[in-house]
């Protein structure tokens, strides 16, 4: 921990900070799309540590192969949630989680 | 400090400043930006860790399409997406729960921290790894069925989006058209009932 290399625990410690910045800007921000953004951030960081954690354990490409498929589901994921924030965008005309209330009323 | 871990430490920094200024920034399209850097910068650090065809895709789907993508939506929304629309609740709940998280999640990182002390080298690299090949032999035999799935999931997802992103406008529009002639210079329905607007006018 000295220096700045590229140990694997530097990997799984910057994967944990991406990953806690993401969680606290989902949980704290109130524009949706800011919180779209934070869970890409949250994707993305398991991605790092997949890959990493693949190239100390080499003998096949399954964490490649995961992460591939997490960045699959991410583009699905981001297309309908855009979507989704349009459509409410049009309907209430904000794109404020604390205004989201009309399945309470 | 060699060249592989300047490369490190650049892209290191660079995912960690690009995620704080997603989540901090007042204005939406500067942590798109945010989100950006973070993605090239995790790009760099897939191709220190020898996953060349990861570095590719990492770039053409995220900084070529879900960056791309974001921006849109927030050119289309316009100076709304940033503007508070109204002080409401306070945000001492919110506030609490990020605090809650991130202690949590630190904590179960430091508790960690004897076996982060002994450092872990990467090691030697095998042949070929992580190259298009090796990836795509995986890929198509044993991750086949999964790799269908994924494609299925992603018709759906467009399927889905053009769905819910075009609404009802077409039938609301028809109908108004359909009840009064002058609906026809009215322009487009409204959603929001405004003061004096064609939905309190019929309440008269």
């Amino acid at each position: 921990m000295s220096s700045l290399s590229d140990t694997l625990e530097h990997y799984v410690l910057l994967s944990a900070l991406i990953f806690t910045i993401g969680g606290v800007g989902f949980l704290v921000r109130r524009n949706v799309l800011v919180q779209l953004m934070s869970i890409e951030l949250m994707l993305n960081s398991v991605n790092l540590l997949l890959v990493a954690f693949n190239r100390v354990h080499g003998e096949n490409m399954a964490g490649h192969m995961f992460a591939f498929f997490i960045i699959a589901v991410a583009a699905a994921e981001v297309a309908v949630g855009l979507a989704i924030v349009l459509s409410y965008y049009r309907l209430k005309a904000t794109v404020y989680t604390d205004e989201a209330d009309l399945l309470r009323h | 400090m060699s060249a592989g871990n300047l490369l490190f430490a650049v892209c290191a920094i660079a995912c960690l400043v690009g995620a704080l200024v997603t989540v901090a920034a007042q204005n939406p399209i500067r942590g798109a930006m945010g989100l950006l850097t973070t993605i090239f910068g995790i790009a760099g650090l897939f191709l220190k860790l020898r996953a060349e065809f990861l570095t590719a895709i990492q770039l053409i789907v995220y900084a070529g399409a879900v960056v791309v993508l974001f921006v849109f939506v927030l050119m289309l929304l316009g100076p709304d997406a940033r503007a508070p629309a109204r002080s409401g609740r306070s945000g001492a709940s919110r506030a609490l729960g990020g605090v809650l998280f991130a202690g949590a999640s630190l904590l179960a990182l430091f508790s960690l921290g004897g076996q982060l002390e002994q450092s872990h080298g990467l090691g030697a690299v095998a042949p070929g790894h992580g190259s298009v090949e090796s990836v795509g032999k995986l890929m198509f035999s044993q991750g086949l069925f999964a790799f269908e799935l994924v494609t299925a999931l992603l018709i759906v997802a467009v399927i889905g989006a053009i769905a819910v992103a075009r609404g009802r406008q077409g039938a609301v529009r028809k109908k108004q058209v359909l009840r009064s002639p002058r609906d026809l210079f009215s322009g487009p329905p409204r959603t929001r009932p405004v003061a004096g607007g064609p939905l309190e006018e019929g309440a008269e």
